[in-house]
């Protein structure tokens, strides 16, 4: 039994078949991304696997539990953790406070002592201020800790959001174009934490287009097509799929080769 | 560094409300500034539940009329203490914000601001039609609080004036802590969040409806509160304190201040609760120079008087 399991999955939007039967399976410590073209329907699938959209066919099989179309703070409890392509940060407030609102149900208590500010409740948030500093240095943001999110640079924002779905220790977690509108630096950067994140145990899901990163940290490639898996396997061979390349990698399968 | 700006808020309030009265040229002053702590504590409520969490009650009111007419009532019809009254009008209140929002606060938009409406005007229906119980429109005699001659055998001998001044404003402090503790506690954190995205808010596993509904209740406890404490102070209550106006006036205070912060919140509150004082002088252009005011303030300082004010110091600063 592997940690996350699809099966089946589909959705259609007004007729339209956006995703269908996509299956595939997540194993602890594994990379595993989703490529295909604009529009091929991986951000849905994303979202249907994070209980954002309720699938109308399959299930989604996380720690061997059906989870299929739960809601996503459900999803976080069982170990579920993701990020956004379009950055979803708490602009209102600071990057710490970012980052400790990935502690929530780890400093999540009673309503009352948070009202009356009692011990209980300032212990929790003390461990939680602690854990988010440690994680704020892990992705080099420590000296923005005071900051508000809104000032941070782009590359910044994205690391952000990923220390914060880290602060979940997670089983799995669920990268949506971590490198998107980064630099080559911040990229590398990225690069390196994924892979130390996968190797730590957490299992990966990833959706990426800059294809050379996608072929150097990826154990196992899902190609997606108009909603369907045309292909999947090792980067290598995955590449050298004929189909693959006819439906998108096209000369920059050739590059990641050479 | 947080820590010590909460209770730098908290003196000042003190400060504020303990020296004020030394430059007070008249006992009317007394009033007043009881009616603007009542209004601030009100105030503060919303600031939980719109500057924190981002949801908009316009049937605030509503709860405010029920804890009026629970100090009403009560006491007259089950022999409970008018002070006991206060909490019994919030747990009524409590409840009722907990049974409209379930339902409501599981959808996202602006469902909560349509219902509590719906809720606000029918409170006031109630209080206005059932006058076998409330004496309808015309309003009902409160008891007396009592606490002033508890007081007295005390040897702390206080006008009436003087104890409404103490007794809310002691209450808008205890108030002000609360909501401030809220703030940087583990539960304001995930209220903050979900204002600043519900779909964040939800994947590092907070259940957004759930505390939602949480910070609808304590905005409803506050809003009753206030209410109850106007109409002790009063004496006397009418169904206009259920008032779809008295919502939407609580709500522009909030806003005027500045609705994520509580000194903003409790200074707009005490703008609109001073300015028709002032304003009486120019009689019939009053709700003219309010209305010049409110349209000023949200072109020129759209987070609200204290928010945008800081952030003028700060920017001078670097």
């Amino acid at each position: 039994m592997s940690l996350l399991e699809i099966q089946a999955l589909g959705i259609s939007f007004g007729g339209v078949r956006a995703v269908h039967d996509v299956n595939f399976s997540v194993e602890p410590g594994e990379i595993v991304s989703i490529i295909g073209p604009n529009g091929a329907g991986k951000t849905t699938l994303f979202n249907m696997i994070s209980g954002v959209y309720r699938p109308e066919t399959g299930r989604v099989v996380l720690s061997g539990e059906t989870v299929t179309g739960m809601e996503p703070f459900r999803l976080a409890k069982r170990g579920m953790s993701r990020t956004f392509q379009n950055l979803q940060i708490f602009q209102n407030m600071t990057v710490l406070e970012n980052a400790i609102t990935g502690f929530h149900l780890q400093e999540r208590g009673p309503v009352l002592a948070d009202l009356f500010n009692l011990p209980g409740s300032r212990r929790r948030a003390r461990l939680a201020e602690a854990g988010a500093r440690a994680l704020l240095a892990r992705v080099g943001l420590e000296r923005a800790a005071d900051r508000d999110a809104g000032s941070l640079s782009y590359g910044s924002l994205k690391r952000l959001e990923i220390a914060r779905a880290l602060a979940m220790q997670p089983k799995v977690l669920l990268l949506d174009e971590p490198a998107a509108g980064c630099n080559a630096v911040e990229t590398d950067e990225i690069d390196h934490l994924i892979a130390e994140v996968a190797a730590s145990g957490v299992a990966i899901l990833l959706v990426e287009h800059d294809m050379k990163m996608v072929m150097r940290i990826s154990n196992h490639i899902v190609v997606l097509d108009h909603g369907e898996k045309i292909a999947e396997g090792a980067p290598a061979e995955v590449s050298r799929n004929p189909e693959v390349i006819a439906a998108y990698l096209g000369t920059e399968a050739e590059n990641a080769d050479g | 560094m947080r820590i010590s700006g909460k209770y730098w808020t908290l003196i000042f309030l003190a400060a504020l409300i303990a020296v004020t009265p030394l430059f007070f040229p008249s006992g009317y002053y007394f009033r007043v500034g009881s009616l603007l702590f009542v209004n601030g504590l009100a105030v503060t409520g919303i600031v939980v539940l719109t500057g924190y969490a981002g949801q908009i009650s316009l049937g605030q009111a509503g709860f405010a009329g029920i804890g009026g007419y629970a100090c009403a009532l009560a006491p007259v019809h089950w022999g409970v203490p008018p002070a006991l009254a206060v909490v019994l009008g919030a747990a009524v209140s409590g409840v009722l914000a907990y049974l409209v929002g379930r339902p409501i606060l599981r959808l996202k938009g602006y469902y909560l601001s349509v219902a509590s409406l719906g809720f606000g005007i029918l409170v006031a229906m109630v209080l206005n039609n059932e006058r076998e119980l409330t004496k309808g429109p015309d309003g009902i005699n409160v008891p007396d609080i009592g606490l002033r001659g508890l007081l007295s055998d005390w040897g702390l001998n206080l006008t009436n004036g003087e104890f409404w001044y103490a007794l809310t404003g002691i209450c808008l402090l205890i108030g002000a802590w609360i909501a401030l503790n809220l703030q940087s506690s583990p539960t304001g954190r995930a209220l903050r969040a979900l204002h600043g995205s519900e779909v964040a808010a939800s994947t590092v596993g907070i259940d957004v409806a759930r505390v939602k509904i949480q910070a609808f209740v304590i905005s409803a406890i506050y809003a009753s509160v206030a209410g109850s404490l106007m109409a002790l102070q009063n004496k006397f209550v009418t169904p206009d304190i259920a008032g779809f106006l008295h919502s939407v006036e609580m709500v522009t205070m909030a806003v005027l201040g500045g609705v994520a912060s509580v000194p903003g919140a409790i200074l707009g509150a005490g703008v609109l609760t001073l300015l028709p004082q002032v304003l009486t002088v120019l009689a019939e252009y009053e709700q003219l120079i309010l209305g010049l005011v409110m349209m000023g303030v949200m072109i020129f300082l759209q987070e609200g008087l204290v928010p945008s004010i800081l952030r003028w110091f700060r920017g001078r600063d670097e």
